[in-house]
């Protein structure tokens, strides 16, 4: 059984289909890219497997179980975590706080109304920030952190509950290049560490084709080719949609 | 190459704190067209809105026929003589064809020809019977040739285009890059991003191809169309 | 009834909704170009038609006739009109970028500061104006009279819609003034001055007040409390529409004139809360009023709210100094001191729970008094018709606002940022017309009197200790629920509540809960209070009160703990000291917002906090990157 099965999913905004139809499966241990133009459907998508949005047709099942439709929180408890294109953490904790918090809630104990919150799960919280790599940082508000370390803090954050899922929109996006080669590989580590599965867009081709063991191409919200990095790079459909139209005509 | 419409150096661009622009710089000469081009994600549209005044750079020169105009306002800028039009299109929803020109409407610096409503039908004559309509109610197409149309209203001398033929279907971009070498013969220079090779080779003669917030590459088209080697490194997947 | 009665009431409804249009209409065309919701349109009206008064007094003491008459009408309009331009260059251009909550009380301190300059110039008196020359007499409708000036008025309404239709339609200055409400930041990249063109919009939209305020002086005496009354219904007609949407105002004002003219027939005394209520129901199903639509975000990036830090050592010597000060004050202190002590620590912890909704959650309320008031009341009413003791009656008070809140707050949190506030503003106004128009229950106007302590704490020397130990226990237990986790997650809500969301809290429950926290602290303040004072009435849920809690809160510090008990000590003391020794207390408690609004946001404590850094440990979310 697959870790997450995507099947026939479908969105439209008033008349315009964001995505079609888009059907794919990712297995345990396996980093899946999506790429695509801009305004291809790829957040859409991301964010219908992520409970943002409610897909108008289609399934999302996560080993086996149906999660479609389901608010965020709930898909967040079935085992998935999240990052996101634009990060920022909760700018008014600091890091360890950040953690502490996702921790709070997954123990259930979010809404505790006497327990001081800089107390609870600190150590867990540490590990874990420990483990992404910023553990010197843990007292820094996140608001001055450099940009690279908070998306470190949205996957300490989204590592926090144990998912066997992580989603991240775009995790290099806004960094130097250096930095992003350094998330990936942490990424890569983590996923192959704990048997878990991550999917993930973005548009540097360098990182996609350095980490993704598989790529979606989407198009104009219908899921064009799919496979292994180096099939995807041969297509010659991809190829036209990168290049324009006609990509022949001038050549 | 004449004096430079446009010289930008040293452009430095963040969104909150994730740093989209690094030290970045082009030019553009009179009545020149060049296109930047790169993956979406690269820096284009930032590159476009820094110039424009839409978003702050936090370093870098901008001059414009050798004034100084970084850290102007938007509208400003565009009375310096540039003219921008989105990525988005942002064409005014709830007013109709004709009252989106009204909103660009600005009197031409003395000794030009100004843009007229009439003059913009000749070019877009799709716009022609749709004066009266609401902007929502027309097609993509349209709504990316009246963004354009909307902008020339007030008599740029340099339009900012991003990605023009974004989303349009190829007979729409055919229509476009007839449009806009025609604009080129009447004298507004043109600098506009874009990822359609092909559009971009049928109206741009030089290219800046930007790769994570610096130009990588700059060249004649004619040169960026024949080396399949930077073609594969910068733009194909 | 006879049809020629219902249908005198249907022309009444017109004529009602006509003016509500007119007074309505550039409210709505403000917000949707400048997105400020102005409280001081109110003023303008009133202004209209004190300033209409005048003209026509001297212009027809010259000639007395039509011309004269209307003379003064629509010159008086114009005099508004130049008033709301002074306005936009004086105030709101410095706040088109601050938050909501700093634009409402800016306005509305301009609110006070033209009630007491209409006071010195106009006196307090009702001025009855002339009315209007050829149209004093009557028409005679199916067998009954209608006033001729009203039958004009159902006919100005449309001519106005009309007369803005073809300034929106046929000019540059309204195509351009409807595209800013499209698009305001494309608008300016096309060459279009901002600036100039929000100085026109507040131009129009402070001529159609004062033009409504103006043509309402022949129907009814200026008084110094039409600015309040105008401004409520105006927001229920503008919110109903859809805020920025002038036809929606109108189909608004359609239904709020009709419901009234009829409502008053059959529920002859909840006219007031008909109106909410309908507002209310349009919201929960349209949240965005009937023409309205979602406004696109204008920030991007979220602004970084405030942190919490560990006290320091030298906070808790400080608290420690202050707790040994006020346990030993009934020693030093007499009988007046300790009265002000005890409306100070109410009011501490009435603004400390507001605070914790709007601070730490992000909510702004605008309308905190009705849980103050619910208290209050809820208290008082059980002591007055069943004649519980004090410790009962002060036990329910809570009890009584937290109901409130609970069934208030699952509509209020649906909504955000202008929507929200304006909600919790309806709800405090149902409320407060309840109180006002239910005279068996509440003794309306009057209120309700002796309503005094147990006879154990009826020396003041026992209430002060009484109060001091439950507010301190209030706000010590609200203080502690922010450091705990519940506190944490309402302000992760307020941070990003998309990403609260994903890390498993919703967003909408943690709201919903901190909202009716909040007000049962705020209930609990209000039962405190009216046995302190030994009476209530219907002020204590009125707008003012809503206010001075938020100028408490913005005098202290939003973005601080102790701010709200700062603030609230300050204000407290600054009532007592200073308004007895001016005659116009209300210019300068609007004076002091607008002061804090523009020059210090921060507050009193964000800005010590700034200056003596042991004071305030808290590295807020704001320190600068390295």
């Amino acid at each position: 059984m697959s870790l997450l099965r995507v099947e026939g999913l479908s969105k439209a905004f008033g008349g315009f289909e964001a995505v079609r139809d888009v059907s794919f499966t990712l297995e345990a241990g396996e980093r899946l890219a999506i790429i695509g133009p801009n305004g291809a459907g790829k957040s859409t998508c991301f964010n219908m497997i992520g409970g943002q949005l409610r897909p108008d047709r289609g399934r999302v099942l996560l080993n086996g179980e149906e999660i479609t439709g389901l608010p965020p929180r709930a898909v967040w408890r079935k085992g998935v975590g999240r990052t996101f294109q634009i990060a920022a953490a909760f700018g008014s904790m600091t890091v360890v706080e950040n953690v502490q918090m996702a921790l709070l809630s997954h123990h259930g104990r979010a809404r505790a109304l006497f327990p001081l919150a800089r107390a609870l799960y600190r150590e867990e919280a540490m590990a874990l920030l420990e483990r992404v790599g910023i553990r010197d940082q843990a007292e820094r508000f996140c608001s001055v952190l450099a940009y690279g370390d908070i998306k470190r803090v949205e996957l300490a954050v989204a590592l926090a509950h144990g998912p066997r899922l992580l989603l991240m929109d775009e995790p290099t996006a806004g960094m130097a290049p250096a930095e992003r080669h350094a998330l990936m590989r942490l990424v890569s580590a983590i996923v192959a560490e704990r048997g878990i599965a991550v999917l993930f867009t973005e548009h540097d081709m360098d990182v996609v084709f350095a980490y993704a063991d598989r790529i979606l191409v989407i198009n104009r919200g219908r899921l064009i080719a799919e496979g292994p990095p180096e099939r995807v790079r041969a297509d010659r459909e991809v190829q036209a949609i990168y290049l324009g139209s006609s990509v022949e005509a001038p050549a | 190459m004449s004096a430079p419409v446009l010289e930008v150096e040293g452009l430095v661009t963040f969104y909150g704190r994730a740093q989209i622009l690094f030290d970045l710089a082009l030019e553009v000469g009179e009545g020149e067209v060049v296109v930047l081009m790169g993956r979406n994600g690269a820096g284009k549209s930032t590159t476009l809105k820094s110039i424009m005044g839409l978003v702050r750079p936090t370093a870098g020169g901008i001059r414009f026929r050798g004034r100084d105009i970084g850290g102007l306002p938007p509208f400003r800028i565009a009375r310096q003589g540039l003219g921008y039009v989105p990525e988005e299109r942002r064409v005014f929803a709830e007013l109709t064809v004709e009252e989106n020109l009204e909103v660009g409407r600005r009197e031409p610096p003395a000794g030009r020809d100004a843009w007229t409503p009439q003059r913009l039908f000749a070019l877009f004559p799709n716009l022609a019977e749709l004066r009266r309509r609401r902007a929502d109610r027309i097609s993509g197409g349209e709504q990316q040739m009246l963004a354009i149309a909307r902008t020339l209203m007030g008599n740029p001398e340099l339009l900012l285009l991003d990605e023009p033929s974004e989303g349009l279907a190829p007979v729409i971009v055919d229509q476009m890059a007839t449009a806009l070498a025609d604009l080129r013969r009447h004298g507004v220079s043109i600098l506009l991003s874009e990822q359609n090779l092909h559009f971009a080779g049928r109206i741009a003669e030089r290219a800046c191809i930007i790769e994570k917030g610096q130009i990588r590459w700059r060249g004649a088209m004619s040169d960026l169309l024949a080396d399949e080697e930077v073609r594969r490194a910068y733009l194909s997947v | 009834m006879d049809p020629g009665f219902l249908f005198v009431q249907f022309l009444n409804g017109l004529a009602t909704a006509s003016f509500l249009f007119m007074a309505s209409a550039g409210l709505t065309i403000v917000f949707g170009v400048t997105r400020i919701v102005n409280f001081a349109h109110g003023s303008f009206y009133m202004l209209g038609a004190y300033i209409a008064y005048t003209l026509a007094g001297v212009f027809m003491e010259v000639a007395y006739g039509a011309v004269s008459f209307w003379g003064a009408i629509f010159l008086a309009a114009a005099i508004v009109g130049l008033l709301g331009v002074l306005l936009e260059l004086v105030v709101l251009r410095r706040i088109y970028d601050a938050p909501e909550l700093f634009q409402l009380l800016a306005t509305f301190a301009v609110v006070l500061i033209v009630q007491d300059l209409v006071r010195m110039t106009w006196g307090g008196e009702d001025l009855l104006g002339p009315r209007a020359p050829g149209l004093k007499s009557f028409v005679v409708v199916l067998d009954r009279r209608f006033p001729e000036y009203e039958l004009a008025m159902i006919f100005a309404g449309p001519l106005v819609l009309g007369a803005l239709w073809l300034l929106f339609h046929r000019t540059r200055f309204g195509v351009l003034v409807r595209a800013a409400t499209l698009d305001r930041e494309m608008v300016g990249a096309l060459g279009v001055n901002q600036a100039l063109l929000f100085t026109g919009v507040l131009f129009l939209g402070a001529f159609l007040a004062g033009l409504a305020g103006a043509l309402q002086l022949p129907r009814e005496p200026a008084n110094p409390y039409m600015d309040v009354n105008i401004i409520v219904e105006a927001f229920v007609v503008t919110v109903i529409g859809g805020m920025g949407s002038v036809t929606g105002a109108f189909l608004a004002a359609l239904l709020i004139g009709e419901l009234q003219a009829f409502g008053i027939l059959i529920f002859p005394k909840i006219t007031l809360v008909l109106a909410f209520l309908v507002m209310a129901a349009v919201l929960i199903v349209r949240p965005y009023g009937l023409l309205g639509r979602p406004q696109a975000e204008s920030h991007a990036a979220a602004r970084a709210g405030a942190g919490l830090a560990a006290g320091t050592p030298l906070q808790r010597s400080l608290w420690m100094g202050l707790l040994a000060f006020l346990l030993l004050l009934p020693l030093f202190a007499d009988e007046y001191s300790l009265k002000l002590a005890i409306e100070l620590l109410i009011f501490g912890l009435f603004a400390f729970s507001l605070n914790f909704i709007m601070g730490w959650g992000g909510i702004v309320s605008f309308g905190h008094a009705a849980y103050f008031g619910l208290g209050a009341y809820g208290a008082a009413l059980l002591v007055h018709h069943l004649a519980w003791p004090m410790e009962a009656a002060i036990l329910s008070a809570p009890l009584v606002a937290g109901v409130a809140a609970l069934v208030f707050g699952a509509l209020c949190v649906r909504l955000s940022g202008v929507y929200l506030a304006m909600l919790t503003l309806a709800f405090a106004q149902i409320v407060y017309a309840i109180a006002f128009q239910w005279v068996e229950l509440t003794g309306g106007d009057n209120g309700l009197i002796g309503i005094w302590p147990s006879s154990w704490a009826s020396s003041r020397t026992v209430y002060y200790y009484l109060t001091l130990a439950v507010t301190l226990a209030g706000i010590g237990l609200l203080w502690r629920f922010l450091y705990a986790p519940f506190g944490y997650s309402s302000r992760a809500v307020r941070d990003s509540a998309i990403r609260a969301d994903a890390i498993g809290i919703d967003p909408r429950y943690q709201r919903w809960l901190a909202f009716t926290v909040s007000g049962i602290a705020a209930g609990l303040g209000g039962g405190l209070y009216v046995f302190s004072k030994g009476n209530i009435d219907p002020e204590v849920l009125a707008i003012p009160t809503s206010v001075d809690a938020l100028t408490m809160v913005l005098l202290g510090g939003v973005e601080t703990v102790t701010g709200p008990l700062a603030g609230a000590a300050l204000l407290t003391l600054l009532k007592d000291f200073v308004m007895p020794l001016t005659l116009y207390w209300k210019m300068v408690m609007g004076g002091l917002i607008l002061a804090m609004v523009l020059a210090f946001p921060k507050g009193l404590v964000g800005i010590l906090g700034d200056r003596l850094p042991g004071l305030q440990a808290a590295p807020t979310g704001r320190e600068r990157p390295a």
